[in-house]
């Protein structure tokens, strides 16, 4: 787009400064500038005045006083006197701890309920439709809030699941449901258990290169090696025969009905704020996801499955090599961006105690401190972080997938 | 010899009429073969058709004699524990009891719940020409005025604000009819000008005790709570991010570096934090950068906030429908000679925002469902009431499902609502006639 101006005549007048296209651009700058600076000064002596008024100033040393509260699910040591710094970190992991389980499983569900929504099936088409009506429609609040109140109203307390002959079984044995969260299994790790671990990631390596091979072998040979049960051979049959040769070195601790008199000891428990948090955010945005998956899967023309059938491919075959790869570059860039904005909604976990970072620093380290605008800030700039980081990915998987068009 | 004579010897039996097409055999016609073909049509398929029945039974078998049953007249739940005598039912009697707390919150005073009623009536005939084209429109001028109808009905006090309020907008709107002739950019802030002129004026006119004996009482907003508070927040946000919103989308593809960064900076930072830190910052830091003494009040501070966020999402929905425009549109605006503010209005926007009108409806229902967040912050919108007063009183302890259940209906009735317009909206803008 070019604009023809006419050539300057004369000397230059005030009014050229509006009227004429070379310099206007420049006195909209500036301006757009000297307003920008006029407010960002105003709101900043504003800023001063108040603060000078509660005798406050900015200042990062609170981080390093003891936060004096204890935080129930951690993934790393922690006590009330540790630092609000490492109070901090605790809710940062568990932050990124429960978006990792949501992100997992609301792509298990958006996949199940986007594929079976096109079923030929009516029935079960339009229990997904609902299912993805209901859930994209009510706020995830609420869900939270529901989810929550199942986990803790509806759940029997840990009491039957105590004492010699418990009212209620665990299930296997192993894991024990109770309005307090989910008691499962820990693992052990015994001397030697680095070794079993190392093995079973060579057998991974293993395997991927196997396939590779094979595959390899079939587009420059046509000759066709079997693909499944090596890979599983390749993938289980070292690490089980070390792990039995090596005398058994990961063992399960198993939550422990005879420990104590109250509550279930031993293993892992998983808390029901964090369940209700990590069900609530997985469902509702799996509703989301699935309508992701089915617009991906309906955006490859009905053609190309045509035309690979007519090559002669099997429907596996079909979907693997041709619908799949062309449906994926449709979905992944919005299943991103709900990845995202799991992580993001991952902060309402405040609402039903589960710490994170949210619950943390934002929290009770603001409350206990007041230091109002240095804890808003550090969060903003984690969640930020995050979100860029996420976008980065995003834009790199886009370039690699883009059609090449020449 | 003539040829019908031939057949009829040669031929015993000549039908003269065609036959009437037959039925199809009972199995490939009507409801056997539609069960057939879409519950049946393999065995996978059937399996799967009975697993879903058998999912539908066990929810209905467990939730509707729970809803049937329920108690609608109760004074608590101890109460209604008593009445159900053991029975597996819901008290419904918490939404009969506490109706009002739920749409209004626990402070608006009793008799003048009238006024959000009326104000919430009059949304409906105010956004009718907005939302349906075909109405007349001279019903727009309604919408125009509806804002401070509404302000004064919620908020009561002098009806000298919302007056000077409106007087201000119509003068700015007059100076930038005279002006815009001109120039475009003289009308605007010649408008913004005179507007904030006159509302300069008019405060000093106000004698302070205005609101002392008003004819509507005042209401300060922090009375305002239940689901009224999520309408009042979603409309007012909604409303004023979509003119932010386009402003920052067209700053972004703007060709002014300065003005291009800026847009960008804000768009990316408010769309990399979760809503919850935002109405923090409302909540305890945004007070620190008014002037000192100034007490501007939670609510107003929570819209800012909410709208900033907002804004943000619709700029980026309004930047994919000035991207989807192709450009020969630009090329054709510039070769009619229209200079930049003529082209954005008469060519460019329209087109854009007619693309990006489902986007929008999107960022809108979003938006609605996270009003509720002001929960977080101890506001007492609807969630906020149930969480709050209603489940912390004596009365109602305990009871869960009805409450939720309820906020639950109540937000997916408007959603839903909101998003089958828009698909209908969608239906009626198609203008390329596939």
């Amino acid at each position: 787009m070019t604009t023809l101006t006419d050539p300057p005549q004369g000397s230059f007048h005030l009014s050229m400064l509006i009227n004429d296209t070379r310099y206007r651009s420049m006195t909209f700058q500036v301006i757009a500038f000297i307003l920008l600076s006029l407010s960002v000064g105003y709101l900043y002596s504003n800023l001063a005045a108040n603060l000078q008024a509660q005798g406050l100033r900015i200042d990062f040393s609170f981080l390093g006083a003891p936060a004096g509260y204890d935080i129930n699910q951690r993934l790393i040591e922690y006590t009330s006197q540790s630092t609000n710094a490492r109070a901090a970190i605790v809710g940062i992991l568990n932050t990124l701890l429960v978006a990792f389980l949501a992100c997992l499983m609301a792509t298990v569900f958006g996949v199940f309920a986007g594929v079976l929504r096109l079923s030929n099936n009516w029935l079960v088409s339009k229990i997904m439709a609902f299912y993805v009506e209901i859930f994209r429609n009510i706020p995830v609040l609420i869900w939270i809030l529901i989810i929550y109140g199942i986990m803790t109203v509806s759940m029997p307390g840990a009491r039957p699941y105590l004492g010699e002959n418990p009212e209620r079984e665990m299930l296997f044995g192993m894991f024990a449901f109770t309005n307090r969260g989910v008691y499962s299994p820990a693992p052990i790790w015994g001397e030697g258990s680095m070794v079993v671990v190392a093995v079973f990631i060579l057998s991974i390596i293993g395997t991927i290169g196997y396939r590779r091979y094979a595959t390899n072998l079939l587009y420059k040979t046509g000759q066709l090696l079997p693909m499944g049960w090596p890979s599983l051979v390749i993938l289980f049959v070292p690490t089980i025969a070390i792990f039995l040769l090596m005398g058994q070195p990961i063992g399960l601790d198993l939550p422990d009905p005879l420990a104590n008199r109250f509550n279930l000891r031993g293993g892992i428990q998983i808390g029901a704020p964090l369940i209700a948090i990590w069900f609530a955010l997985s469902i509702y945005t799996g509703a989301f996801i699935a309508e992701n998956v089915r617009a991906g899967i309906q955006a490859v023309s009905r053609g190309q499955t045509e035309a690979a059938s007519a090559l002669g491919l099997r429907s596996g075959r079909v979907m693997s090599l041709v619908v799949l790869p062309q449906a994926l570059r449709v979905i992944i860039p919005p299943l991103i961006s709900q990845y995202l904005n799991i992580t993001k909604n991952s902060s309402l976990a405040i609402l039903v105690g589960y710490a994170d970072v949210t619950a943390t620093l934002g929290g009770i380290t603001l409350n206990q401190t007041g230091r109002a605008i240095e804890c808003v800030v550090l969060m903003m700039l984690f969640y930020l972080t995050i979100s860029l980081l996420i976008s980065a990915v995003m834009n790199v998987y886009n370039n690699s997938v883009k059609l090449k068009e020449r | 010899m003539p040829m019908s004579d031939t057949h009829a010897h040669s031929v015993a039996f000549v039908r003269t009429e065609e036959v009437p097409t037959a039925p199809p055999p009972s199995n490939a016609a009507g409801p056997a073969k539609w069960v057939k073909d879409n519950l049946f049509a393999t065995p996978l398929n059937g399996l799967l058709t009975l697993v879903a029945l058998y999912f539908i039974y066990a929810i209905l078998s467990s939730a509707l004699p729970w809803i049937m049953g329920g108690i609608w007249q109760a004074p608590s739940l101890a109460a209604c524990r008593e009445i159900l005598d053991g029975a597996s039912a819901a008290c419904f009697a918490v939404l009969s009891e506490r109706w009002n707390q739920l749409l209004f919150g626990f402070q608006y005073p009793d008799d003048q719940y009238w006024r959000p009623g009326l104000a919430f009536i009059l949304l409906f005939v105010a956004a009718a020409p907005v939302l349906f084209f075909d109405l007349p429109r001279k019903l727009l001028a309604f919408t125009a005025i509806y804002p401070f109808i509404a302000y004064y009905l919620l908020w009561g006090g002098t009806v000298f604000v919302p007056i000077l309020a409106f007087v201000g907008i119509v003068g700015g709107f007059l100076v930038y009819q005279r002006l815009v002739a001109g120039s475009f950019a003289a009308g605007f802030f010649g408008g913004i000008i005179a507007a904030f002129v006159i509302w300069t004026i008019g405060g000093w006119l106000i004698p302070d005790n205005a609101s002392a004996n008003a004819a509507l009482p005042a209401v300060p907003s922090r009375y305002m709570g239940g689901f009224m508070l999520n309408m009042m927040l979603g409309v007012t946000c909604v409303s004023l991010s979509v003119p932010i919103g386009i402003a920052l989308a067209l700053g972004r593809q703007s060709s002014m570096p300065l003005i291009k960064w800026i847009c960008v900076v804000f768009i990316e930072f408010i769309r990399g934090v979760p809503l919850i830190t935002l109405l923090f910052v409302a909540n305890v830091m945004l007070a620190y950068f008014f002037p000192p003494g100034s007490g501007v009040d939670l609510f107003l501070r929570v819209v800012i906030m909410i709208t900033m966020f907002s804004a943000a999402y619709i700029a980026e929905v309004i930047r994919g429908g000035l991207a989807a425009l192709p450009k020969g549109q630009y090329e054709a605006a510039d070769s009619l000679g229209l200079d930049y503010p003529q082209a954005m209005r008469l060519i460019i926007l329209p087109q854009a925002l007619k693309i990006s009108i489902p986007g929008i409806v999107n960022v809108a229902v979003g938006l609605f469902k996270d009003t509720t967040l002001v929960s977080v912050i101890s506001m007492f919108d609807m969630v906020g009431m149930i969480r709050g007063p209603i489940l912390a009183s004596t009365e109602w302890n305990g009871v869960y499902w009805e409450l939720f259940g309820f906020a639950a209906l109540l937000f997916f009735i408007v959603c839903y609502g909101i998003s089958q317009y828009s698909q209908w909206l969608e239906r009626r803008l198609a203008t390329d006639h596939r």
